[in-house]
């Protein structure tokens, strides 16, 4: 077993091998994908009954709890590339790494900006400085600071280390995200759906929020297979695969 | 429910829509531009293997 998935890691470790799935599996991702959404958009949007207290307003959930739950798990993707990395010295890890960082960044821009066009009718403003925010801030800050240290060094190779380090240590940061609304007093609401406890909130919101979630998550796999198969290409292209991919 | 009642949103329709809509054009655009930067380095070598062969050609 174990030499099993030791001999598909490296397969799947391997450049062309790798351009090839992600290749195929694309139209499939996508096409699940466009299911998912629409499932979803009709579920959140047309079947969900109103909130009680908050009306229309809390559909913004179905795009920002989604997009937020992304925020993170991008990051911890990151972090796991950057240990392959520093660990390893694996060339697709690299990869997939500063992929991940752009989709990530964009995530985290969406539950930002989405929360706060949730936050002005239901707290009143677009920003208040607490925890939950100001962490979610700081994680922006981190996927920026992963793409521009990357595109500081000029060999890739050692920009590659450089950022898996920062990623590595900017992990730190997610506990604090996840667990900002029970240890501080904050605006936002605890957590409803990722607790221990049956997640209060009825499946008639739960079913569409989930939709959406699995949705973003396809996403987040279809950009990052585009992505990785741009940056194979270029990384790649004085190798023989390459060439004979060219030639066909 | 009508149809101006869905887009009307309780009154929250500038909030709901402009959520919605500001995370299509987000997806989209990281749809989009890896697409494209695939498309253009496949082009480049194209374009680079053709050359190549140009020179191949002129200096045998």
């Amino acid at each position: 077993m174990f030499k099993w998935f030791t001999k598909w890691f490296h397969r799947l470790g391997s450049p062309p091998h790798f351009y090839r799935i992600a290749g195929l599996w694309l139209p499939w991702l996508s096409g699940l994908f466009g299911i998912l959404v629409i499932a979803g958009l009709y579920g959140g949007l047309v079947l969900a009954p109103p909130d009680y207290q908050q009306g229309e307003s809390y559909r913004i959930i179905f795009v920002h709890v989604p997009a937020a739950w992304m925020s993170l798990f991008i990051y911890m993707v990151m972090a796991f590339c950057g240990v392959v990395v520093l660990v390893w010295r694996m060339k697709l890890a690299e990869i997939v790494l500063i992929s991940a960082a752009p989709v990530g960044a964009s995530f985290t821009f969406l539950a930002l900006v989405t929360g706060s066009l949730w936050g002005k009718p239901m707290w009143g403003t677009y920003w208040v400085w607490d925890a939950r925010l100001t962490s979610e801030l700081i994680l922006l800050f981190l996927y920026l600071g992963v793409i521009g240290l990357y595109g500081a060094i000029d060999d890739k190779r050692v920009a590659a280390r450089a950022v898996a380090t920062l990623a590595i240590v900017g992990v730190v940061n997610i506990p604090i995200i996840h667990y900002s609304v029970e240890w501080w007093n904050s605006l936002h609401q605890g957590p409803t759906v990722t607790k221990f406890d049956k997640p209060s909130i009825h499946w008639s919101m739960l079913i569409p929020l989930l939709l959406m979630a699995l949705a973003f998550k396809l996403y987040f796999i279809i950009s990052l297979f585009q992505r990785v198969r741009a940056e194979l290409l270029h990384r790649e292209r004085n190798s023989r695969w390459v060439e004979e991919l060219i030639r066909s | 429910m009508s149809l101006s009642e869905f887009f009307n949103m309780g009154g929250y329709a500038v909030f709901v829509w402009s959520s919605y809509g500001l995370t299509l054009v987000v997806l989209v655009i990281n749809w989009l531009l890896p697409y494209q930067q695939h498309k253009k380095t496949l082009r480049k070598l194209k374009r680079q293997l053709r050359q190549d062969k140009q020179i191949d050609d002129t200096s045998t």
